[in-house]
């Protein structure tokens, strides 16, 4: 079985947020980059699969060469080769486009993403994806098996759990529950060093969507503490100062 | 061997992230930042949780092991072709760092497996010698102790006791004697011991447990490293194959060897405890309410945070010059000693501020820092004392021996 896993590069999650350029570009200076810790479970869960019914793992990421200590990591942890679409990664229209270019001549059977990454919280990859190559899509899935060409997957939907079985090729987006992360070793980070990157030119694909602004929330409030006594206070409060009563 | 299940696992979660006041970062490689996470990660997924119960019951974690072999912590400086890893020396103190930044006993199982067991066998061993125990000893499959210090011999080791002569059988000797003070002896599989032959002249000799003769009593009530076991290693009449003696060096240049490449260790591994230290009392002190504001808005404490970090930085540039010094093969003996009596000392100043800055909680085991304090009582004790590398800087530059 041939497995892609869709790498994104964002901030680490502790990261302070701040904007350069009349707010609509994120300021990355001395900001610490992590594999998409969604895309980290594709990624384990990508392992664990091929390692159950043979197989290879390729990583892909679209991004810049910066972009590269994150791919490695995605190398040490158990890929087995890895491309990078050399273009900065402006939207998921753009993101899924240089994707869709790569998978079209590779022929994968199973397509792997977070469900969403968790700097822009788009979730739109996978879908897009998908389309783009002809091929089913499920989003947000919390199990995946494989079984010949038939793929099972469970998913959590309103009030319950939804199990679903598929043919191959498909597109999947990881959900938390799918796997535990994998912690790389020495040795995963001594093979990495000689395992295939390639790194090929994007294709013509656009952008379809612009940043106009970006605003940070505005910071929390003070939290005020009524004692029980004052009970009164508390709906008067809600009254007047929240005004949600 | 204690198990997961006997420990109870702290609820709260490991906060612990990285200071780097001097951009250092900028002169590790990617690869070193990748080794220096990973291990972070293992950590704090693994080890922290249970760390606090380890000490406070004094019980060493056994089955982490598996998992600190796994991750590469066991000989990651020696070649691959042995099952190590293969990485260079700055790698193995980022390893040293993170590790003693959870607890300097933890860090010291692995220091005594990599540098003072697997090392020596590596420098010294005959190739049977690395071929039976070194990947063994890299997967955790065997775990190791190292024999120097005896009850009467600690900070002059040269006037050891510990003793071995021919057994006339043409195959084994036979040796006496007894070391104290030993990091892993009470579970270990092999100890590396230092004996003289009939000569008077120090040898290295691999002695196996189960060998008739040779027991482990472990030490007990210790108030520092106590997530580490400590204990003796007695030898009565233990006939050992002469195989097992290592060919490669002769004299007190053998087990001093194998203290440069722990020293090297202990001095990323003490600033790996030291920014726990100034981790925790920063974040406490800009949390904690005293008068109506953070405690970090005073000026007695801001005076102790600005110390602590200026002094990690300047152990953190003094460090990675030796990482560089030892993968080009030129830090000397001296250079080491420095470094890890600088370092240590520094981890044992700011965890006595930290714990200051954290009032009554300093006291309890909610926070590390009291558990670190404790510890490195240990970590400034052996491998030579502060003392003791007083003196090694000392008859470098001047020339004269004043040990004696
Ligand atoms: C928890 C723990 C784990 C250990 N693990 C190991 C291990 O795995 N393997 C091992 O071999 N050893 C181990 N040691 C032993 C350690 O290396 C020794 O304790 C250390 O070398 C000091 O020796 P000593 O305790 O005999 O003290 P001593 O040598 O008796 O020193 C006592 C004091 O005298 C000072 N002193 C000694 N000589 C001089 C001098 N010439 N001039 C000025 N001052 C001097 C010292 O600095 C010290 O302050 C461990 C120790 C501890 C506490």
């Amino acid at each position: 079985m041939k497995v892609l896993v869709c790498i994104s590069n964002v901030p680490d999650t502790t990261t302070k947020v701040t904007f350069t350029e009349n707010n609509t570009k994120f300021n990355t200076q001395g900001v610490q980059f992590i594999i998409n810790p969604y895309d980290e479970l594709a990624l384990t869960k990508a392992l664990e699969l091929t390692e159950k019914v043979g197989g290879t793992v390729t990583a892909i990421n679209v991004g810049l060469a910066d972009a590269e200590p994150s791919i490695r990591k995605a190398l040490a942890i158990g890929a087995h080769d890895a491309v990078r679409v050399n273009a900065e990664p402006v939207d998921a229209f753009f993101v899924a486009s240089e994707i869709a270019n790569y998978a079209k001549s590779e022929s994968f059977d199973l397509i792997l993403t977070g469900r969403e990454s968790i700097d822009y919280n788009g979730g739109l990859v996978a879908g897009l994806l998908a389309e783009m190559l002809n091929m089913p899509s499920v989003n947000v899935v919390t199990a995946i098996d494989v079984n010949g060409d038939i793929v099972s997957l469970e998913r959590d939907i309103d009030g319950g759990r939804e199990k679903l079985e598929c043919k191959l090729p498909l597109v999947a987006s990881a959900q938390k529950e799918l796997t535990e992360p994998r912690i790389p070793n020495m040795r995963g980070i001594m093979a990495a060093r000689t395992k295939p990157l390639k790194v090929v030119e994007a294709s013509s694909a656009q952008a379809n969507s612009q940043t106009l602004n970006f605003e940070l929330p505005a910071a929390k409030g003070a939290c005020k503490l009524i004692s029980v006594e004052e009970a009164g206070t508390l709906i008067q409060l809600l009254h007047t100062e929240a005004k949600v009563i | 061997m204690n198990q997961a299940q006997d420990f109870q696992r702290s609820s709260k979660s490991d906060l612990y992230q990285h200071h780097d006041y001097y951009l250092m970062d900028e002169l590790l490689t990617d690869e070193h930042k990748l080794i220096r996470n990973t291990v972070r990660d293992f950590v704090k997924k693994e080890i922290s949780p249970i760390i606090e119960d380890a000490a406070q019951r004094a019980m060493f974690p056994h089955y982490l092991i598996n998992g600190m072999a796994e991750v590469g912590c066991f000989g990651p400086q020696l070649p691959a072709e042995y099952g190590c890893g293969g990485l260079d020396y700055i790698s193995y103190g980022l390893i040293m760092q993170e590790l003693e930044r959870c607890d300097s006993g933890i860090r010291s199982t692995a220091s005594v497996q990599g540098s003072l067991v697997m090392y020596p066998i590596y420098k010294f061993g005959s190739e049977e010698q690395k071929r039976k125990y070194l990947p063994k000893l890299a997967s955790g499959e065997m775990m190791g102790c190292f024999g120097l210090t005896e009850p009467d011999h600690g900070s002059n080791p040269a006037g050891m006791t510990t003793h071995y002569k021919d057994a006339g059988d043409g195959k084994n000797i036979i040796l006496n004697g007894a070391k104290m003070w030993i990091s892993n002896s009470p579970f270990a599989d092999v100890a590396v011991v230092w004996a003289k032959n009939e000569a008077g002249i120090i040898k290295g000799v691999i002695v196996d447990r189960g060998m008739p003769g040779f027991t482990t009593p472990e030490t007990h009530g210790k108030w520092s490293l106590r997530a580490s076991a400590t204990g003796e290693l007695v030898f009565t009449d233990v006939l050992v194959p002469k195989e097992n003696i290592l060919p490669g060096v002769e004299g007190l240049k053998g087990p001093l060897t194998c203290l440069n490449s722990a020293r090297y260790g202990i001095s990323w591994g003490a600033i790996g405890a030291a920014l726990d230290c100034y981790d925790t009392a920063l974040r406490y002190a800009k949390e904690r309410k005293q008068f109506g504001r953070p405690i970090a808005g005073f000026q007695l404490q801001q005076k102790k945070l600005a110390e602590m970090i200026t002094e990690i930085a300047k152990a953190q540039m003094l460090t990675w010059r030796l990482g560089v010094l030892m993968n080009e093969g030129r830090a000397t003996p001296a250079q080491i000693s420095m470094a890890k009596r600088n370092n240590v000392a520094m981890a044992c100043q700011i965890a006595r501020d930290a714990r200051q800055m954290l009032g009554g909680m300093g006291i309890t085991g909610e926070y590390s820092i009291m558990r670190h304090m404790m510890n490195l009582e240990s970590v400034v004790t052996y491998e030579g004392t502060h003392d003791i590398h007083l003196l090694i800087t000392g008859m470098d530059v001047t020339g004269e021996n004043a040990f004696t």
